[in-house]
């Protein structure tokens, strides 16, 4: 099962893209220091800011752009544990997905929570328990093949533990 | 109920009779590929967990187009270790310096009607234009499908975007697609297949409808799809020698929405920063002050978008304060550009033609921008910071628009000048 995610909430606007996510010139950094690209496109100090389990709110279409999983890998590894969004762009919801890194769609929690809210999220259950403002608000669930894969920590895992045979003819 | 040409290449490479949107599927994958930035770099780990084993060598490619030149030291290391990963695990189709892998596996035969196309990049959805399905996926994705030789997808519902009319001279494929995107939205299709149609599209050249598939994830499109026709047998035929299967959509399928425009009073249009669809047209902008131009990458660099370029500056010289920067989207490209004497009109003009290449379209080399600079250029996006500085501002635009931009150093009408 996964674990409960328990942090603050950093807020961001629509449209938040791969490239203000993680910059095209900061890609070149290596993979194991790739953190301090996160959002530095809105905010080059956003990684020394936060902590970790912290949690993104943004509005629609997050992370629209190019494919780079660099950018969810980049929050992931500044230590940004979920995200919430009103959705996500195609290529950014299969990687968090492909990465088994949280991410809840839910437009109601995006319009009530204020930045700096301590949140607590349920991802099996796309609960959003916001303490600070003593609120509970609920977002899509996922299909039960993507709950597998989130349970699993990613896709790599997932087919491991399944086999690679099994998805052969 | 028929079914979108998109509902029946996926029912085919999930070997089902029939799929409907909202179905998860497992999909065979046609044609995989990757390119350094976001390639082994990142997946070579994950592929090694999963047996390191290519599913089947003759399906694969991988480029070096995004990094290419290194001008750091940093991204140098990149490109070389990915040479090195590429000859570690045996990858037979590698491209180092071809262009932008869009444009070369269009031109080496990888995209054919019905196929399955799967790559790390966004604008993979270029391949739609020849009647395939193609999309982008990430690195870890990509590892599982190199092992697997498989991808799971969810069937989109399907958008049918019909354009009537003709194309005013001076309106370009760039200008058609930037209207859809101004209309539709830069999210405005997320999730979804957009199918492009009507008299417009059937009259339009392949290189100009390469532009509407490339630039379809700019709505946030899975997929932009072009019914193949005759147009796109003849096209293939100068490439592939094989049959080419016939895959359409069904005249009464199912589309969640319809979209209807009309080319014949289309102007040249311009999207300002930093959204792909903040549209305006030429003259509602002309006459803003930019530092210079950018014609080429894999939406607007190839061999139409040169020449219709070269027919304004021909003879010509760019405004003395202004750059151009031209970048053939490939190497045949480039080769029939110097064949053809369009390399000469550009270098008399004054411009930079450089090697085909991604260039500092996604902001990693060979023309990155300064703080408050401000460019017009024929690329795919003009987010806050995409080719440099946050503080610098890109336009986007028809290869013509730029061109004329570049002799006056300002947004220019390209009409005046045809």
């Amino acid at each position: 099962m996964l674990k409960r995610i328990k942090g603050k909430a950093w807020k961001f606007g629509d449209n938040i893209n791969t490239d203000l996510i993680c910059p095209g010139p900061l890609m070149r950094l290596p993979i194991d220091q790739i953190g301090q690209a996160a959002m530095a496109g809105i905010d080059p100090d956003f990684h020394t800011k936060i902590s970790k389990g912290d949690i993104i709110v943004a509005g629609e279409n997050f992370g629209s752009g190019s494919s780079r999983e660099l950018a969810p890998l980049a929050l992931k590894k500044a230590g940004i544990e979920a995200i919430v969004a009103k959705y996500y762009a195609r290529i950014f919801y299969r990687n968090c997905i492909a990465l088994g890194f949280p991410i809840i769609e839910c437009e109601e929690a995006i319009d009530k929570i204020v930045e700096r809210d301590e949140l607590e999220i349920n991802v099996s259950m796309g609960k959003i328990m916001n303490i600070t403002q003593n609120e509970e608000y609920r977002g899509t669930e996922y299909p039960k093949e993507f709950q597998e894969i989130f349970n699993a920590g990613g896709i790599i895992p997932w087919i491991k533990k399944r086999g690679i045979d099994t998805l052969r003819d | 109920m028929g079914k979108t040409i998109t509902e029946k290449i996926l029912a085919n490479a999930s070997h089902r009779s029939e799929v409907c949107p909202g179905d998860l599927i497992w999909a065979d994958i046609d044609v995989l590929f990757t390119h350094e930035t976001v390639g082994p770099r990142v997946f070579a780990q994950s592929f090694e967990e999963l047996g390191g084993k290519i599913w089947d060598p003759n399906k694969f490619a991988i480029f070096i187009d995004h990094y290419n030149l290194p001008s750091t030291i940093a991204h140098a290391n990149v490109v070389k270790f990915t040479i090195e990963w590429a000859k570690s695990v045996g990858v037979k189709h590698f491209y180092n310096l071809c262009g932008p892998e869009h444009q070369v596996l269009i031109e080496e035969g990888f995209i054919r009607p019905g196929r399955v196309i799967i790559g790390t990049d966004s604008h993979t959805t270029t391949g739609g234009a020849l009647g395939a399905f193609a999309t982008g996926i990430g690195s870890t994705d990509c590892a599982f499908s190199l092992a697997t030789g498989k991808i799971w997808l969810r069937v989109p519902t399907s958008l049918r975007i019909n354009w009537e009319g003709t194309l005013p001279q001076g309106v370009m494929a760039k200008d058609v697609a930037l209207r859809m995107i101004g209309t539709i939205g830069h999210g405005g299709a997320t999730y979804k297949a957009c199918e492009f149609a009507g008299p417009l599209i059937d009259n339009m050249s392949i290189d100009g409808r390469i532009v509407l598939s490339n630039m379809a994830v700019e709505m946030g499109a899975k997929n932009g799809i072009i019914n193949p026709d005759e147009k796109t047998n003849q096209y293939l035929k100068t490439m592939i020698d094989a049959p080419i299967t016939s895959i359409q959509s069904d005249e009464d399928a199912d589309y969640e929405k319809e979209y209807y425009f009309n080319g014949d009073d289309l102007e040249p249009l311009v999207a300002l920063p930093h959204s792909v669809d903040n549209v305006k047209t030429i003259s509602e902008v002309e006459g803003i002050q930019i530092d210079g131009i950018l014609i080429g990458t894999c939406t607007g660099g190839r061999y139409e978008d040169m020449e219709a370029a070269a027919h304004i500056l021909r003879g010509k010289k760019i405004h003395p304060d202004t750059y151009a920067i031209v970048i053939p989207a490939s190497r045949k490209i480039y080769e029939k550009m110097l064949l053809k004497g369009l390399l000469n009109i550009f270098l008399k003009a004054g411009c930079i033609v450089t090697y085909a290449t991604c260039g500092p379209c996604a902001g990693h080399l060979g023309g990155l921008m300064a703080n408050n600079e401000v460019r017009v250029s024929a690329q795919n996006r003009n987010f806050k910071g995409r080719s440099g500085s946050s503080t610098s501002k890109i336009y986007l635009a028809s290869p013509l628009t730029c061109a004329a931009s570049a002799l006056k150093g300002e947004l220019t009408d390209p009409r005046k000048y045809l």
